[in-house]
């Protein structure tokens, strides 16, 4: 580990005024601290962030919630307006990491975790996102977790949150401020595909913070679904995950949301085929379109072939979740 | 004199539990002493070739590193290879860490750090540059098949006709089997503190296996005389194997202590753990031929497995394939392959964890093509002698595990066809497997003391790798003396104390433990024999009319505290020390603990994951010194063969010759989700001849056939047989 100064600053001004490109700003540090181990992330200065009291979650005006950044993933999943409300959400935390993680990690930090990529963790290795210009060797080495949609020659990573997988299902706004002031960045926009800089994974400037996660008004609170496919039950990374959201009426689909993790550099969604449910009945024949359809362009690698039937089955089972709703398939919320 | 076992076989807690779920029990990398200094490894990112240069300036550079060694700079260690082989050496040239510009293998260690703590000799570390002259390597066993060599191993020779059997056999199985590399990764991460004492002997403690070899190895490789080198290992945080040979770690805090001639301390990291002995990956063909009723005429087991370039590794991969089961023309071979990597070390089962794989799954293939019940095939086939060696069983009540474990499991509601039971969206499947590991025996040595307060403390110079050896030694001591158990306290792990063989390969209770008891026996045996002297009324009674128990001597009406005969004696206490050997009676026999396993999977149909739902498993180990610690020993083992099956392997990008998945994140284990309820049952089994103790051992038995089980259980469920583990759910897509 880098040898680093350490500041907690007591206002979210004086936080961003110290940020710059060479320090990171930590709360619950579950992953930060492991990259500081191993070298791949080396900052010189670590803004303790945990006493700005960014923590509760609150009404809005509009009927939505707003989330303070560091509400713990475990107290956001827990939280009774969102097992209530919003349950795909509660769902997609509670299929991450371990209760000992899911305490320590924040709302803002699990938005900003680094991929899982081993080239990526490796100093032994080259890595466009950790060392950019150094090549990518997952690109034709061990590829089997790696993304099979929107990746670029420069890098195959994927996101590794599932959170935010249901945050970009429910259409969240990420609130942000920074030494120029504050702004609002709808979730689709937040992260970004790898292109030829993946070592710039969202579109945060460095000194930027999260301060708050905004949800929009409930929806899908019986229908939803987030179903996480994985190599073992609990504590693993999504090879796939699907989040589903339908709402129905009268047996007809009103509206869609359908995002997938683990597949790309940050939560895939394609709003023109969430369009092709609409006004549809929910039927397997629906459902295996719309998989067929979001996995269109996929361009699978060496190992992870896979996934994009795998993929393809995931979203026709947990739209048929979805659509069954929560009661039915014995959902506990 | 009579011997009651009263402690032995109940269901003790361990003794020193308490210390360590509170804290206490202190661990290799754990020890204080002020001026400790922190040595970090700087690791070979390279396969193969040589260092040019290491460039230590800037890592020197920064406050409070004290030294950097390598090649170029360390204290004088031998140049011979005898002098760094061990109890537990593999054929060939031993590694030998910072001896020269060599790159062996990708991960090696090629500098040590020492800085005045951990952080700052890990960031200076990485501030250490080498720079490399690469030569092309070879990772892959698969793209070697054309350069492998016959093992040097004691395989049994063919009997019989394998060939003309197999040819005009009925029924006839031809499969391959591929098992991947594995690393035993236990919770604590190898370390050594050692610690510089003021007359320049070290005080070393190590996260070992064997106190006693890591002490030769350093006698040998830095010529020090035995008596400046203690080796301690109160206690081991897990080990598997992984401590059986002295790791790198130890020899290069010795470098720096003696260099330095200060105290110092090495603890690999997580992705360090990765860059030493491991469970090889093989390629295993089966080949069974059998008659229509399925006895088996033909058995056929050829083996490759992997290992480094400068040492062969062997296990005992094929032999069970001529000694579990009855057959007559029996044909096995075992070759290596040498590769650009690490030797392998003996994990946990070794050689039948993954051999046991592929005659498991190919007796399963054997049952479906001949169309019987996987259960009544191996019924029909059981073997009473080992014909590797034509020696009949000391004992062997596998046809009682079978039946046990599978009216327990409810084997009888088995449909036969795959793909014929489901539970909504899940196959279901039913696998079973058969297990066996042999029960051995070695010489070992303890000390027995009884004191004036009626005190018993037993000695050897064993370790307690978290099987409960701690606790079964106090059982074993505490009835064999006669005292009570809280009386008793069994120290180990100090290369000071008697004789021991490395803990490994179930063989500690049996070797060890047969010691203790005699140690006692004697012990108590010197008690009576002053107290005939000393109390007339014990002198009088007939010898058969005494017996020792929980503390006493009781000879007719009169009781005698321990305490206080030993009191009465000139000396104030009692000592003995015997070396126990293996027993003449056990020559004409073979001896082996057997299991069988039993396994419920649920697959999802559409999605290929898979759940272990219940297993059971059914354990014939002679005598069961503490069912409790015996008990989660074969959890244990059970959830490290579901691993084996579904989870666990080393991934290495054979193009960068570098091991990937060097973390506990992406390398998986299973976690409690993956596992439903596993039963353990302890069949009775009655051996007199294996050892003293009747007992045979239970640290590897849990983990063989687990992972054929569960491999079975998914083909059942599925229909799909998927021979290369683990079976990830891609497989089953």
């Amino acid at each position: 580990m880098t040898p680093f100064s350490y500041h907690k600053p007591a206002s979210v001004g004086e936080a961003v005024g110290l940020a710059d490109v060479s320090s990171r700003f930590i709360a619950g540090g579950t992953n930060l601290v492991d990259l500081m181990k191993e070298n791949v992330v080396r900052p010189e200065r670590l803004i303790d962030i945990t006493g700005l009291g960014l923590n509760g979650i609150q009404a809005t005006a509009n009927g939505g919630v707003l989330i303070g950044a560091l509400v713990s993933n475990a107290e956001l999943a827990w939280a009774s307006v969102i097992e209530q409300h919003y349950p795909l959400l509660a769902e997609a935390i509670l299929a991450g990491a371990s209760p000992q993680l899911r305490n320590m990690a924040s709302t803002g930090g699990n938005l900003l975790q680094r991929t899982r990529c081993y080239y990526f963790y490796d100093t032994g290795t080259p890595c466009n996102k950790r060392e950019p210009g150094s090549g990518c060797p997952a690109r034709t080495g061990l590829n089997r977790i790696h993304a099979i949609l929107g990746a670029s020659d420069a890098c195959v990573a994927t996101h590794p949150s599932d959170m935010c997988v249901a945050l970009a299902a429910l259409e969240a706004v990420v609130h942000v401020q920074g030494r120029a002031g504050k702004r609002q960045i709808p979730f689709a926009d937040f992260h970004r595909l790898p292109g030829d800089a993946p070592e710039r994974d969202n579109q945060l400037a460095a000194d930027e913070l999260i301060t708050a996660l905004e949800l929009p008004p409930p929806t899908f609170e019986d229908h939803y679904r987030y179903l996480k496919i994985r190599d073992r039950a609990s504590y693993a990374f999504a090879l796939v995950s699907v989040a589903a959201g339908l709402n129905l009426n009268g047996g007809v689909i009103q509206d869609a949301r359908l995002a997938l993790g683990g597949v790309a550099h940050k939560p895939w969604r394609d709003p023109a085929v969430e369009r092709t449910l609409i006004g549809q009945a929910p039927t397997q024949a629906l459902f295996t379109q719309a998989a067929d359809a979001l996995l269109q362009g996929a361009e699978p690698l060496a190992h992870n072939g896979f996934k994009v039937p795998l993929a393809q089955r995931a979203i026709v089972r947990a739209l048929s979740d979805a659509a069954l709703g929560a009661k039915a398939r014995g959902a506990t919320s | 004199m009579n011997i009651k076992t009263a402690v032995v076989g109940t269901a003790m807690d361990r003794v020193d539990g308490v210390a360590k779920v509170t804290g206490q029990a202190r661990y290799a990398g754990e020890y204080p002493q002020a001026g400790l200094l922190h040595g970090s490894v700087v690791s070979s990112t390279i396969a193969r070739g040589r260092v040019l240069s290491i460039d230590t300036a800037q890592a020197l550079s920064v406050p409070g590193v004290i030294a950097v060694l390598d090649h170029a700079h360390r204290p004088r260690i031998s140049s011979y290879d005898d002098d760094y082989s061990d109890a537990d050496s593999a054929e060939g040239t031993p590694f030998r860490p910072l001896f020269n510009d060599r790159v062996l293998y990708s991960g090696q260690p090629l500098a040590l750090v020492v800085a005045q703590s951990l952080e700052l000799a890990r960031y200076a570390g990485s501030l250490v540059k080498v720079e490399y002259l690469e030569e092309p390597h070879e990772t892959d066993l698969a793209s070697v098949l054309d350069k492998t060599h016959p093992a040097p191993a004691e395989t049994p020779a063919p009997r019989g006709d394998f060939t003309g059997q197999f040819a005009n056999a009925a029924v006839q199985v031809d499969a391959t089997y591929l098992t991947a590399n594995e690393h035993h990764n236990p919770m604590e991460p190898h370390a050594s503190t050692v610690l510089y004492q003021a007359d320049g002997s070290l005080e070393i403690h190590d996260k070992t296996q064997g106190t006693q070899n890591c002490q030769d190895y350093l006698h040998k490789v830095f010529d020090l005389p035995k008596e400046k080198v203690r080796v301690l290992a109160a206690f081991v945080g897990g080990a598997f194997g992984s401590g059986l040979r002295p790791q790198y770690q130890l020899p290069l805090a010795v470098m720096a202590a003696l260099h330095l001639q200060r105290s110092v301390r090495v603890t690999l990291t997580r992705q360090q753990m990765f860059t030493f002995g491991y469970r090889p990956r093989t390629q295993q063909r089966l080949r069974l031929g059998a008659d229509s009723q399925g006895r088996l005429l033909a058995i056929a087991h050829d083996a490759l497995g992997q290992t480094s370039r400068f040492e062969d590794f062997t296990e005992h991969l094929v032999e069970w394939s001529g000694m579990l089961y009855q057959c007559d023309n029996v044909a096995l071979s075992y070759r290596l392959a040498p590769l650009d990597v690490y030797t392998p070390l003996d994990m946990r089962a070794p050689g039948a964890a993954s051999g046991m794989i592929a005659l498991e799954c190919a007796m399963d293939e054997l049952a479906c093509a001949a169309d019987i019940d996987p259960l009544e095939l191996r019924r029909r086939n059981f073997a009473a002698i080992n014909g590797n060696e034509g020696k009949p069983y000391s004992s062997k009540e596998l046809l009682a595990c079978y039946d046990q474990g599978a009216q327990r499991f409810g084997w009888g509601n088995r449909r036969p066809q795959p793909r014929s039971m489901r539970h909504g969206q899940q196959l279901v499947g039913w696998g079973m497997a058969g297990g066996v590991w042999e029960a051995m025996q070695m010489k070992a040595s303890a000390k027995a003391r009884i004191d004036g307060a009626g005190h018993l403390t037993v000695s050897s110079a064993t370790t307690d790798i978290g099987t409960g050896t701690y606790t079964v030694m106090t059982q074993i001591a505490a009835d064999a003396a006669g005292a009570r158990v809280q009386d008793v306290t069994f120290v180990l792990g100090d290369s000071s104390l008697p004789t021991a063989p490395l803990q490994g390969g179930s063989f500690t209770v049996s070797s060890v433990g047969s010691a203790v008891r005699q140690a006692c026996l004697a012990l108590r045996s010197k008690v009576l024999a002053h107290a005939r002297q000393h109390y007339p009324e014990v002198g009088k009674a007939p010898v058969e009319k005494i017996t020792f128990a929980d503390g006493y001597l009781q000879a007719g009406n009169h009781r005698l505290a321990l305490a206080d005969i030993v009191a009465s004696a000139p000396e104030g206490f009692f000592e003995v020390q015997v070396e126990a050997a293996p027993s003449a009676k056990r020559k004409p026999f073979a001896t082996a603990t057997h299991c069988a396993v039993f396994v419920e999977v649920q697959v999802d149909e559409d999605l290929g994951s898979v759940k272990v739902t219940r297993v059971v498993s059914a354990v014939a180990a002679g005598r069961v010194v503490n069912p409790k610690t015996a008990r989660s020993q074969i959890l244990g083992g059970v959830i490290w063969g579901i691993g084996m099956a579904l989870h666990e392997a080393t991934q290495t990008d054979h193009r960068l010759g570098r091991i990937l998945n060097h973390n506990l994140a992406e390398y998986h284990i299973p976690v409690n989700a993956d596992s439903g309820e596993i039963e353990v049952i302890f069949v009775e089994e009655h051996d007199d001849i294996v050892n003293e103790l009747g007992s045979k051992g239970v640290g590897e038995i849990g983990v063989v056939g687990v992972a054929a089980a569960v491999a079975n259980a998914i083909y059942h469920a599925t229909g799909k047989r998927v021979r290369e583990f683990p079976i990830t759910l891609d497989k089953l897509l």
